[in-house]
């Protein structure tokens, strides 16, 4: 009889432990968003203007040179910042400026933000300077967007493109 | 906290011993249980690797065919593979509650500690990659918060996280790369495993076979009941909002949605150094490690085979003695446990010498002081049945103050120290009482301790002295009831035995008995 009651205690231990595990593994589920929600992402990478114009090097610098180092400009590493807004619905809800990364601060400059927001029609405005000017901006776009739920709706800024673009 | 740990542990092994008994407990078997599960993952991986296909599309399909096609073999691997992650976790997190239960994460123990700290992170990016490849929508959710936690650190020019924005921005050999990834992680796992487990003598890698087949038929149960499933295809336009998170693997994961990234770091690095200066937070006092006297070291080399720590090594001879070898501490090593001590041929108390001394001893507990401590509770025992108790500190008995001479281990005590309580009549009967047989405080002590009585290890008990007179109880602290309840039964055993008339009464002094002691003590170290 105790033989029995201990191999019933052991199948209850085993069940209980791999039950535990094998319901532990994919639940409770996990909502990120509440429902009827999207999410608006605002992400690019952008090198902006150098902090300072490129110099023409004088003849005689150039000679001081070695032969294969000699090129015609010289030219900061360093890049300024990138300055972006984001208004949804006629509300900013960023406002950043970026900074450029490396060492050096010659490398891009980078966002990557999300914004939660109701499904339906939003009015999305996104601006941006990269060329060291304190006012006014180089690049925008606007538009009226409808999203569904859960819909991931992104802004990027594509050089190739010249600007931003919703997708 | 670490005693309320202690006693938790403490109940929920009794429970199992009552259950498992002690020789399939599966709480002390934890680290062996880690290294099987290892295994089982590993090659539930090897053969999911061989359907896997990269790619964007691919992957998710493939496992899909692996899942639904080959159900009976794919399917029950994938389970497997799973599920046995997900048992790693576990086992990892009861083992390091249960070393820091027991203490066992400072002085000597600092390196398994120390090196075991990696195993998380490690098994934890194992697990993690492996969820990115089945690129179901939990692998969308896992990566875009992985890779959104990354990007954090200042370390990465581009974003990873960009790599998930739309549908057009992942490409295939990002799959390549968790692949390589994925098998990569788990070799560094293992490689870490084995150091982990470098410091420790006779380390258990493999589980009792019977618990192991128990392990093995209930993933099989349950990897029919509850197969592992993916959550749908990944689809970067759209947000996984519904996801069955993995509790054990990604129970952080939310704290992304709630916290900054920055705090979610300082979590995770706070805990990492916590835990990795744990083992001087502070030092362990212990006793002093123990000490070789070459005068009585012949180099056999038991002490070496004893101890458990690997805290004793052979070194050739240096004292010009005719041997070969001579046993040499690391101090750094040693708990200071004095299994070595027990092990020692030199370790007899007939010797009558003016100082008794052995050939490797414990400092703040020499063989004279526990010979000393012996005759002196031996000579406190009164009444028709006297029985002496040799006590690990740790054990059932440590807590008994009377008639009781207390150890660090119960193997150290040499099993001629009760051959000359017995020969010597200082009392009727000796209990020795050690840690519970499933897991003793000091490593191998309960085991070793069990091989001298039964005659099966060296050094043996001698077949002179009466079995009868003997009796071993393995108790831990809690179980006080049960080792009182067994010495009682022991008592009127003796009781009905009758008295000890002893073998070779002590005669003190005399030029005689102590030359055959220093030619007794001569034959044992040559």
């Amino acid at each position: 009889m105790i033989a029995q009651l201990r191999v019933a205690g052991q199948i209850a231990v085993f069940i209980a432990v791999f039950a535990g595990v094998a319901a532990l593994s994919d639940w409770p589920s996990y909502h990120q968003i509440p429902p009827q929600s999207a999410v608006v992402k605002l992400s690019f990478t952008h090198v902006a203007d150098r902090v300072a114009a490129c110099r023409e090097r004088t003849k005689e610098e150039l000679e001081k040179l070695p032969p294969n180092m000699r090129n015609p400009l010289e030219c900061s590493r360093r890049r300024g910042a990138v300055y972006v807004e984001l208004d949804i619905d006629g509300r900013t809800v960023y406002r950043g400026s970026l900074q450029p990364s490396g060492l050096s601060g010659d490398g891009p400059a980078r966002v990557y933000e999300r914004f939660v927001v109701p499904v339906g029609a939003h009015g999305i405005a996104v601006r941006m300077r990269d060329t060291g000017r304190s006012e006014g901006f180089d690049h925008a776009k606007s538009g009226e967007v409808v999203l569904a739920s859960n819909q991931n709706f992104v802004i990027d800024f594509r050089r190739e493109a010249n600007g931003f673009v919703f997708q | 906290m670490r005693s309320l740990l202690r006693n938790g542990f403490e109940f929920l092994e009794r429970a199992a011993d009552t259950i498992f008994g002690p020789r399939l407990n599966p709480i002390p078997q934890l680290g062996a249980l880690g290294f099987f599960l290892f295994w089982i993952v590993a090659v539930s991986g090897i053969y999911l690797f061989i359907f896997f296909d990269t790619g964007v599309v691919d992957a998710y399909n493939s496992i899909e065919s692996i899942t639904h096609r080959q159900w009976f073999a794919g399917g029950v691997l994938r389970s497997f593979h799973r599920y046995a992650s997900d048992l790693m976790v576990v086992v990892l997190v009861v083992h390091a509650t249960r070393e820091f239960a027991l203490d066992r994460y400072r002085g000597a123990y600092w390196f398994s500690w120390f090196t075991g700290v990696p195993l998380i992170w490690l098994l934890y990016a194992s697990g993690i990659t492996g969820y990115w490849l089945v690129w179901d929508q939990l692998a969308q959710y896992v990566a875009i918060v992985s890779s959104e936690l990354l990007d954090w650190l200042p370390i990465f020019g581009e974003p990873i996280a960009r790599n998930f924005l739309t549908p057009a921005s992942l490409n295939d050999r990002f799959f390549t790369l968790l692949i390589f990834m994925h098998i990569g992680i788990p070799l560094v796992l293992l490689f870490v495993m084995w150091v982990h487990i470098l410091r420790i003598s006779r380390p258990n890698m493999n589980p009792p076979r019977a618990l192991a087949v128990v392990v093995l038929i209930s993933l099989v149960i349950v990897s029919f009941w509850k197969p592992a499933q993916s959550q749908g295809s990944a689809d970067l336009a759209a947000i996984p909002n519904d996801v069955g998170l993995d509790w054990f693997y990604l129970p952080l994961y939310p704290l992304a949605d709630l916290w900054s990234h920055g705090a979610v770091w300082a979590l995770l690095g706070g805990f990492t150094l916590m835990l990795l200066a744990m083992p001087w937070l502070p030092p362990l006092r212990r006793p002093r490690p123990v000490e070789v006297n070459l005068a009585h070291c012949n180099g056999c080399g038991r002490c070496v085979e004893d101890c458990p720590h690997e805290a004793v090594r052979m070194v050739p001879r240096a004292d010009g003695r005719p041997f070969i070898q001579q046993a040499q501490v690391n101090s750094a090593a040693c708990v200071s446990c004095g299994i070595c001590v027990g092990s020692c041929p030199s370790s007899t108390p007939f010797r009558r010498s003016a100082e008794l001394e052995t050939g490797i001893d414990l400092p703040d507990l020499p063989l004279r002081e526990l010979r000393r401590q012996t005759e002196a509770a031996a000579a406190e025992l009164s009444g028709p049945v006297r029985v002496l108790t040799f006590a690990c500190a740790h054990s059932a008995a440590g807590v008994q103050q009377k008639h009781t001479v207390k150890v660090p281990c119960i193997a150290t005590v040499p099993p001629s120290l009760i051959d000359y309580v017995v020969s010597r009549n200082l009392a009727d009967g000796v209990v020795v009482a050690g840690c519970a047989e499933r897991a003793g405080y000091h490593r191998l002590g309960v085991a070793w301790m069990q091989g001298r009585l039964a005659g099966e290890r060296d050094p043996r008990l001698r077949a002179r002295v009466q079995r009868e007179r003997i009796c071993s109880i393995w108790a831990s602290r809690s179980e006080q009831s049960r080792f009182g309840a067994e010495v009682k039964r022991f008592t009127a055993a003796l009781g009905s035995l009758g008295p000890n008339k002893g073998l070779s009464p002590r005669t003190d002094g005399g030029a005689e008995s102590a030359a055959k002691a220093e030619s007794l003590h001569e034959e044992v170290v040559s």
